[in-house]
């Protein structure tokens, strides 16, 4: 636990001395170049404050007594790491093989394989989805979802019902 | 049941391989039509004068069945238009993007090094040049230029002029008035013309060179004062208010409302598309709209419409140099 | 009486047998609109848009008001029900709705939204109808320093909602107001943030991509490693009597929804605030001044009614500037100003005295659209609370595609799904260090309109701080937001000394 927080709090000093960084391209100073101050001085000078209060979090964690505990209880951090893993890859596959076969997919991934349904449920819910999804976002609402090289497959339905 | 599947995802992709090769053989524009529907690239947030007037062709079209496929308006504002010139730069050789633009078209890649070179995309068409005017409250007590330039004198930094962001056209007419007469003013930028329409009038700021749309409810309403305008010829719907010319300055100022598309469309999407949008310029619903707001449509395709924007490039880097210059 | 004459023939037209069918339509699929996260009014009312130019302009403005008051109703929906706010308005009804829904009190947050909004809805169209003329010149005497006071004040109305960790508050406020600068600085027009020179950085971090990465996917990565075989919501049952009693219960409310009521109208009413900032100062002042103050944030009604009848309250409130002054207050009015455009009326002072029969015909269905929109909404609880009922691991994996869904649907780029696994990894992260998650989405929602109004200030006047406090209006919001800030401390005085007194009675 200890470990985790003084982890996320250097994370976070990391982070805001990034963005320290970028926001020094424009003026930082009072009177920049107008009335106020310019356009880097909000960013900068709030990530400062932020990296001062993220520099007193991992002083404290020094001071303090350790709490108990601990950060990850290691069966259930397996879960969630194969739940984020299934999403990354659902969600670079989307631009490439297009929404109507990358959702399945993770849907029958999450559904069949991690979370043991029958196939009772996982399919009719694997195959209405996407149904839904396209005759909700595409039809009613008329956005496009990416549908990468399943595009001629589209083609009807779009003379169809556009 | 993986393997039919991959089957038919291969046919399909042939099939659609066939299709385009057999429509870049026949060439012939009557014979192109969409196949799906159409993204309408808006270089400007929700709710600007380019976006509602993006919308307005959208549902015109959709209206008069222009087009057999939808057009899908999608907003990219982001970086005053960088976002939206960068996707159109990817979209090199799409036949379904098309993108409504602003000035900012040119003065974006100008101010900012974003890898675009505008004149690699394919002119469309020019729908109609927007007016500027220089607009007092009417609480102000000022009629004429004459008055406004002593008041300006008078007030030196404590004038302050409203517009959108800096380095957008408000700022660049501002820029222009302040060199033609020696003045100097305090520019307040606001997220858009309505905002500034509405502190003009709430006192905020003490004036603007706001569009004529963005100002008529409170010219109607008698609140706000035109003083003169930007144009070649007085705008029709203000025949009182004289113009920069006629008063002895040199100071026209325009934008204007286009539709480019990217590098490389295929030739016959080009017609169609061109074609789509002079008969959308024939409508009457559309000429009423442009006398309602004071615009004037004025028409312009193909090469002329390159040779204009090449032009108005040219001119625009000449003004944000002298602008840059005052500035420093 | 001339006004309720005009409203009298506005409701002849608006009960028609015809706008009552379009009225229903509307609002039915502005509430699943409304209730899909990543979409909201502004996608609704984009749609039936160009729809409108086919029906008669009397009934175009009705399924206008329908889908907007149905995608109202419905934001409510995802904050109560998946805990991810459909739309900015409807962060604050989380705070107190997802509680509620986690403890198989769903049915109840429900209905307790839909009154609060049809309360917040009724009480400012009543008062739109009274004083509309008026007030568009309260709306005109906010410049950028009553604006700046008035973010201010709303974020100090949220100084108790942090956790108790104080240096982690702060933190999570700074990010949020950093990433709510991320794009291009409107003053210098210069881009700025733009991360690994990414374009995608260009128009900035949406509120929604924050908002369904951090509760929308942080949560469902939360709730699997908690509990991934034992769901973490109480089954939720709907029974009639549960309606009664929750009717009951709102009964009890009425201060608060009349607070927030016109709280919201007149907040919604400014240009630059609408029901974001509404919503959430009227769940800050609920919280200090309520009795039962101490349960907010636990699944306190109070603190789902608060803003709910805001944001309702609020979204009436914006559409007074537009129609008076011209001025959208939100990308929804923007539309409607469009639309109305395309209609041939000119929004502005002259509005009600030449198209009377618009802006009345509006009025009227607002007046109806509330009424369909709270029957029924309440009709299809049962509906979503079914919905609840699915096993958890169906309804997670569903959530995980809505996430992906809805954060590509309003922008229409991969990029902003990317950032949603981003938001939704670090967010998971974070809060399992007791990192507080709601200042950092209300810092980013008010930062943009913060920063833009603190800056044009100084610019009009060249640097001078105190035109904060010189201003009356802005002036007396300042004392305000003092007041707020300070309030909590007060009540502690108070009731110490309270508490010293009370032994030696």
């Amino acid at each position: 636990m200890l470990a985790a927080d003084r982890l996320i709090a250097a994370a976070l000093m990391a982070l805001s001395a990034y963005f320290m960084w970028h926001a020094t391209v424009l003026p930082i100073g009072w009177n920049g170049e107008t009335g106020g101050p310019g356009g880097g001085g909000f960013p900068f000078w709030l990530s400062a404050i932020m990296f001062a209060a993220a520099c007193g979090i991992l002083l404290k964690t020094f001071r303090s007594q350790a709490r108990s505990g601990t950060f990850f209880d290691l069966s259930m951090v397996r879960s969630v790491l194969a739940v984020v893993i299934a999403l990354v890859v659902t969600i670079a596959l989307m631009p490439i093989v297009g929404t109507y076969i990358a959702l399945p997919l993770f849907l029958f991934w999450y559904l069949r394989i991690f979370g043991r349904h029958s196939w009772a449920v996982t399919v009719p819910i694997t195959i209405l989805t996407p149904v839904f999804l396209f005759f909700f976002f595409e039809v009613t609402v008329k956005i496009l979802l990416p549908k990468g090289f399943t595009e001629p497959l589209f083609f009807p339905l779009y003379a169809f019902f556009f | 049941m993986n393997n039919t599947f991959t089957r038919r995802v291969a046919l399909a992709v042939a099939a659609s391989a066939a299709l385009i090769s057999a429509t870049t053989t026949s060439a012939l524009a009557q014979d192109w039509k969409p196949i799906k529907p159409i993204e309408m690239v808006i270089m400007a947030g929700q709710g600007g004068g380019a976006d509602r007037l993006a919308r307005l062709f959208q549902s015109m079209i959709q209206r008069e069945n222009l087009s057999n496929m939808p057009i899908l308006p999608v907003n990219k504002g982001g970086g005053s238009g960088a976002e939206a010139l960068r996707y159109l730069k990817d979209k090199e050789g799409d036949a379904y993007v098309l993108m409504a633009t602003l000035n900012s078209y040119y003065t974006t890649p100008l101010r900012t090094d974003i890898g675009v070179d505008i004149a690699e995309f394919t002119p469309i068409a020019r729908m109609a040049v927007d007016t500027f005017v220089l607009w007092v409250s009417e609480d102000s007590g000022i009629t004429n230029l004459d008055e406004y330039v002593a008041a300006v004198k008078a007030a030196g930094k404590d004038w302050k002029m409203g517009g959108t962001g800096t380095g957008a056209e408000d700022s660049l007419v501002t820029a222009m008035l302040e060199k033609e007469f020696g003045l100097e003013m305090t520019y307040v930028p606001f997220e858009g013309g309505g905002e500034v329409a509405k502190s003009l009038i709430g006192g905020h700021i003490d004036s603007t060179v706001n569009n004529p749309s963005e100002q008529m409810g409170f010219y109607n309403a008698g609140k706000a004062i035109p003083i003169a305008a930007f144009t070649p010829e007085r705008v029709a719907a203000f025949p009182e208010t004289p113009t920069m010319i006629e008063l002895g300055h040199d100071l026209v100022y325009a934008m204007q409302r286009s539709f480019v598309a990217p590098k490389d469309m295929p030739p016959e999407a080009v017609a169609y598309y061109t074609e789509m949008f002079t008969k959308l310029n024939a409508l009457p619903d559309w000429q009423k709209y442009t006398v309602d707001e004071a615009l004037e449509a004025d028409f312009l395709t193909g090469d002329d419409l390159q040779a204009y924007f090449l032009e108005e490039r040219a001119k625009h880097e000449a003004l944000l140099k002298a602008m840059d210059e005052q500035a420093s | 009486m001339e006004m309720f004459a005009h409203l009298a023939d506005g409701f002849a037209t608006s009960l028609s047998p015809l706008n009552i069918l379009i009225v229903v339509l509307g609002v039915t699929a502005g509430l699943f609109i409304g209730a899909m996260p990543g979409l909201g009014s502004v996608n609704g009312v984009a749609i039936v848009l160009p729809l409108t130019f086919v029906v008669p302009p009397s009934s175009a403005i009705i399924l206008l008001a329908a889908i907007y008051y149905g995608a109202m109703y419905g934001g409510a929906i995802s904050s109560i029900l998946l805990g991810i706010p459909g739309a900015s308005t409807a962060v604050a009804t989380t705070f107190d709705g997802r509680p509620m829904a986690q403890q198989g009190k769903a049915g109840l947050a429900l209905i307790a939204a839909a009154v609060a909004s049809f309360v917040g809805g009724t009480i400012s169209v009543i008062l739109f109808t009274l004083f509309a003329a008026p007030l568009a010149d309260i709306a005109l005497k906010f410049g950028p320093a009553e604006e700046f006071a008035l973010v201010l004040m709303a974020f100090t109305t949220f100084v108790g909602l942090g956790g108790d960790d104080i240096l982690k508050t702060i933190v999570m406020i700074c990010l949020g107001l950093v990433l709510s600068t991320v794009g291009l600085d409107l003053i210098s027009g210069q881009p700025r943030l733009i991360f690994f020179d990414q374009p995608g950085f260009y128009s900035g971090i949406s509120f929604l991509v924050l908002a369904i990465g951090v509760y929308g996917i942080g949560e469902v990565l939360y709730t699997i490693e908690t509990s991934k075989t034992a769901p973490a919501v109480t089954p939720a049952k709907i029974t009639l009597k549960e309606l009664g009693l929750g009717l009951r219960e709102m009964n009890k409310l009425w201060k608060t929804m009349t607070m927030g009521s016109v709280l919201g109208f007149f907040v919604g009413m400014l240009p630059a605030a609408g029901a974001t900032p509404a919503a959430l100062m009227s769940y800050g002042i609920a919280k200090s001044t309520s009795k039962t103050g101490r349960t907010f944030g636990k699944g306190n009604i109070e603190g789902v009614v608060a803003p709910e009848t805001a944001n309702n309250a609020a979204s009436t409130g914006s559409l007074l500037p537009m129609l008076t002054l011209g001025i959208p207050g939100s990308p929804t009015t923007a539309l409607l100003l469009g639309g109305m455009v395309m209609w041939g009326l000119v929004p502005g002072p002259m509005l009600f005295i030449e198209q009377p029969d618009f802006v009345w015909g509006l009025i009227s269905s607002l007046y109806t659209a509330n009424f369909a929109a709270v029957a029924i909404n309440i009709a299809l609880i049962p509906l979503f609370v079914w919905a609840l009922r699915m096993p958890f691991t169906v309804l997670c994996a569903l959530v995980l595609v809505l996430c992906i869904v809805g954060g590509y649907a309003p922008s229409q780029k991969m990029h902003d799904v990317w950032l949603i696994a981003g938001f939704g990894v670090g967010g998971y992260l974070m809060r399992k260090a007791d990192y507080p998650m709601a200042p950092l989405v209300l810092a980013l929602v008010l930062g943009p309109l913060m920063e833009k109004s603190f800056r044009q200030t100084l610019i009009a006047e060249r640097g001078d701080v105190f035109a904060f406090i010189e201003r009356p209006l802005s002036g007396t919001f300042m004392a305000l937001a003092l007041l707020f800030f300070l309030l909590p401390l007060i009540n502690y005085l108070v009731k110490g000394a309270k508490r010293k007194i009370a032994p030696a009675e």
